[in-house]
């Protein structure tokens, strides 16, 4: 039986053409045509104002309604991936950008974001409370939000008086911590990454030789963080009491121990701290830009910033803003965190992970 | 004149579906990368030697990958589907339960189950091993191959394989020459789609390969997000591409070479010998069974002890979740049920003009519809951002497109039960029915649907457990906060310190489990005469 004769076959061929057609029409569109000459003008202060942003984003129920409040222009939230999927979409729909505000893109990643042209500047009066040293843009096409700090965590049980925890990086390499240490795979996760940036920071051109004692002490490399923190890490059932984490991590053993703990059972070597600052900007092409300013003054303001630590487990980038008492009582403040401008880098960081593998996994 | 409009939307809609959210976008995001440079990187790749060595390793992973699947899973088929025991059907709907676990969870479990095999280090390693990546791809497809042939198996005449023991055939020598060969369309099915789930296997490869293993998907992965390398990305998702519609030419030209005729009248089948539902059980608890009982343990443990605690905070929202843990499950849900409507519909329409459409657009449907299932998350998620922005197709940020590119991946699942299956419906039959004085609407009433209901329910509860479980090309999407899903939840629970979370997280993805088992029962229950247990 034959239910479909052959008249149809012409149908479909020229539908798929059509359909095919269409796709390369669009593809040259959306990578020559610019936003300005398919878009009028719209009204300055739309009634919605849409940031985009990574999986990792949330804020208390509340507090975007003050903005609403205050404004009358409502937010919606658009989610997606983590720090590099956020960053790459942007760049590949830049021109026709997925919303008005982008928050989420991070140092090691901000130097691609800008040579990609994704964000246009506005320098918000809100930045006169942002320490100096977060302001990574001067151009102020990304202001910055948040800020934590990626360390070598340790289990203060597995540590006494015969060996004591270690101090910083240089102890890590030393025979007595052998087999002690799990980090990430810098090519696979963004505390990985951190991690090797502070010891180039820290170790400058002698980072290699570092790596190559580390991978002599029997250095343990996983995937993700949560491989190594719950897979290798005592915390998780595994065995090894030293692990690339976050300063934050202590406060969360707590808030989120189960059974409940008066301390922590972990500490933080803060010398071994890589800082990771957390940016958003007005993404080109958005229509909406009065509403957007306004955006990124609240993202700066006190209601936002005081309700980050507890829902994303970083620090306001506002100075005068409260932290919870949970939150500051187990935390371990950085003073002098490793840094490398976001240029250094962009420029190295491919070539970084090139040797680094070749050092430690090959 | 009625006639011709059905004909017109049978091929209509199911091509207007592949055209807009897989062609467009696929073909939009590599025209994007071919044209800004990626075409002279392309055609640098087979002087690379580093190239020749991932493209190799991901080939061969899968085939031998498959291999195993079908090996482990054709015994637990035959008992599924042709021997009666207590609990059949519950065994059935438990060996779905894979397919919805996130890689993160059953990653870590599997490395916690090696731990504590002593086989994370010492002579005999697992973990960080290409060993790891073949055992749990296993787990993850054994039941593709244990569902799709059985449900064309429980539909073939017992009757040709009697007559070879009755002539003296031994029971290997009957199963090798005269059963094998009849469930070839079938095995190449189920066997296509192993393979193209694990060649663009991501989670298993990163988290229990380890560092220093690579495939093509997770270095299409690798250069667009990590190292911003669209160029080297495009290279490579264009190598997939060429690989995957190889795979699928082949698949398909395999499965149409025989067709074998499926009855609606079933025969009392024989009960489980001991031994066989003993063996079999025993394998199938080892392989999908074990890394289960570690995710259960866990989902108890809590206050030191053991409790409900961990099940009852699903219900409370942590300050992490725009959600509670069940509402993200209820949000996975309702995706569920869109997505296999979705894919019913379009699969459904689609299977029927592969089988009597005519040939130039069958080929077309046949290799077309699969192709999703081998093509890269990052190629689908960003080639939607790019194509899927414009007015008409203004639908990126759509609520709507995640239930839409989990039907794309399960489409390939209702069609690759239902294709075979339509395909060996025995022409003695419908000829009879015929004969007998019905017209042609009755004979697809009462012979076609029966037979084919059967296999569209296992397609379809496939394609609603790849829905509930799906998370790479979901996280590739942009979402609003409340619309989180289950996986998406879970991960975010695992990615904050604290045992209360990761508690949690266990219990989210236990329950997860079960409402898959529930919702495969279900499905299957309402499959009408053919389909029920005798």
């Amino acid at each position: 039986m034959r239910s479909l004769n052959q008249t149809t076959t012409p149908a479909v061929l020229l539908l798929l053409t059509v359909l095919l057609v269409g796709a390369c029409a669009a593809g040259d569109g959306s990578s020559t045509v610019p936003i300005s000459a398919t878009t009028g003008p719209e009204p300055a202060s739309g009634r919605t104002v849409t940031l985009v942003t990574h999986d990792s984003f949330w804020v208390s129920e509340g507090t975007l309604e003050a903005f609403t409040t205050e404004t009358g222009v409502e937010v919606e939230i658009q989610r997606l991936g983590d720090t590099g999927q956020l960053v790459a979409s942007a760049i590949l729909t830049s021109g026709d950008p997925l919303g008005d505000v982008l928050y989420g893109v991070d140092n090691t990643f901000l130097q691609r974001a800008l040579d990609a042209d994704l964000f246009i500047p506005y320098e918000s009066p809100a930045l006169a409370g942002v320490a100096a040293p977060l302001i990574l843009d001067p151009g102020h096409r990304v202001t910055p939000i948040d800020f934590g700090d990626v360390c070598v965590n340790y289990w203060i049980d597995a540590f006494d008086d015969d060996l004591p925890a270690p101090s910083g990086l240089a102890d890590l390499v030393d025979p007595a911590y052998s087999g002690m240490l799990a980090v990430q795979n810098p090519e696979t996760s963004s505390p990985g990454m951190a991690f090797l940036l502070a010891t180039i920071a820290e170790y400058g051109e002698g980072w290699e030789e570092y790596w190559s004692a580390l991978r002599r002490n029997d250095v343990s490399v996983t995937t993700g963080w949560e491989d190594a923190y719950y897979g290798e890490f005592i915390a998780g059932g595994g065995d090894r009491p030293i692990v690339v984490s976050y300063a934050s991590s202590p406060p969360a053993e707590v808030i989120y121990a189960d059974p409940p703990v008066d301390s922590p059972p972990t500490a933080v070597l803060t010398d071994t701290c890589f800082r990771q600052v957390e940016f958003a900007g007005i993404l080109a092409g958005s229509d909406n830009n009065a509403a957007a300013e306004a955006l990124l003054d609240f993202l700066l303001s006190a209601t936002f910033q005081e309700d980050i630590p507890l829902n994303m487990f970083v620090f306001p980038a506002l100075e005068a803003a409260t932290l919870p008492d949970e939150f500051i009582d187990f935390v371990e403040l950085v003073d002098d965190p490793h840094a490398l401008d976001p240029a250094v880098i962009e420029a190295n960081r491919n070539d970084w992970t090139e040797r680094w593998t070749s050092l430690v996994l090959r | 004149m009625r006639g011709h409009l059905a004909r017109i939307f049978c091929v209509g809609l199911p091509a207007a579906f592949l055209g807009v959210f897989f062609v467009f976008p696929v073909v939009s995001i590599l025209r994007l990368g071919l044209s800004g440079g990626g075409l002279e990187h392309l055609t640098g790749l087979p002087a690379s030697d580093t190239f020749r060595g991932i493209a190799w390793f991901t080939l061969w992973q899968a085939a031998v990958s498959t291999v195993l699947t079908v090996v482990v899973a054709l015994p637990a088929a035959h008992l599924a589907s042709r021997r009666r025991f207590r609990g059949r059907r519950l065994v059935r709907a438990l060996t779905t339960v894979p397919f919805v676990l996130p890689t993160v969870v059953v990653g870590g479990a599997f490395l916690a189950l090696f731990d504590r095999l002593g086989l994370d280090s010492g002579p005999v390693t697992l973990t960080h091993t290409v060993w790891a990546v073949l055992v749990a791809h296993v787990f993850f497809n054994v039941a593709v191959v244990i569902r799709t042939v059985g449900s064309f198996w429980e539909g073939m005449d017992p009757g040709v394989e009697e007559q070879a023991r009755m002539l003296g055939a031994s029971p290997l020598r009957a199963f090798v020459m005269v059963t094998l060969p009849r469930l070839w369309p079938a095995i190449a099915s189920a066997a296509s789609i192993v393979f193209l789930f694990c060649l663009t296997s991501f989670g298993v490869i990163l988290l229990l390969g380890g560092p220093g293993i690579a495939t093509l998907e997770t270095e299409i992965w690798r250069h667009a997000v990590w190292r911003g390398d669209f160029r080297a990305a495009t290279a490579l998702a264009v190598v997939q591409l060429v690989a995957v519609i190889a795979v699928v030419v082949v698949g398909n030209r395999l499965q149409r070479r025989r067709a074998v005729d499926q009855r609606t009248v079933r025969c009392r089948q024989p009960a489980a010998g001991r031994l066989e539902l003993v063996a079999n059980l025993g394998l199938l608890s080892a392989v999908l069974g074990l890394p289960a009982v570690v995710l259960v343990e866990r989902s108890f443990r809590s206050g030191g002890g053991y409790s409900l605690a961990n099940y009852r905070a699903l219900a409370e929202r942590v300050d992490l979740l725009p959600v509670t843990a069940l509402g993200a499950l209820g949000n996975s849900l309702l995706f569920a049920v869109v997505a296999v409507a979705l894919a019913v519909t379009v699969g459904g329409l689609a299977s029927l003009v592969v089988v009597h459409g005519p040939r130039g657009i069958s080929r077309v449907f046949d290799l077309g519809l699969m192709l999703p299932l081998g093509v890269s998350a990052v190629t689908i998620g960003f080639g939607m951002l790019v194509a899927l922005g414009q007015p008409p197709l203004d639908l990126r940020s759509s609520r709507w497109l995640v239930p839409v590119a989990h039907a794309l991946i399960g489409i390939p699942f209702v069609m690759r039960t239902l294709v075979p299956t339509l395909r060996s419906i025995d022409s003695r039959l419908r000829e009879a029915a015929a004969v007998l004085g019905a017209p042609p609407g009755l004979v697809r009433r009462w012979v076609d649907l029966p037979i084919a209901g059967r296999a569209l329910t296992v397609g379809a509860g496939f394609a609603f457990a790849v829905s509930l479980g799906e998370f790479g090309a979901t996280s590739f999407l942009p979402r609003q906060p409340d619309r989180l899903t289950a996986p998406l939840a879970l991960f975010r629970l695992l990615a904050t310190p604290g045992q209360a979370l990761r508690g949690q997280a266990m219990a989210l993805a236990v329950t997860l489990m079960a409402l898959t088992a529930l919702s495969v029962l279900l499905i299957e229950g309402h499959s009408g005469p053919a389909g029920s247990d005798l």
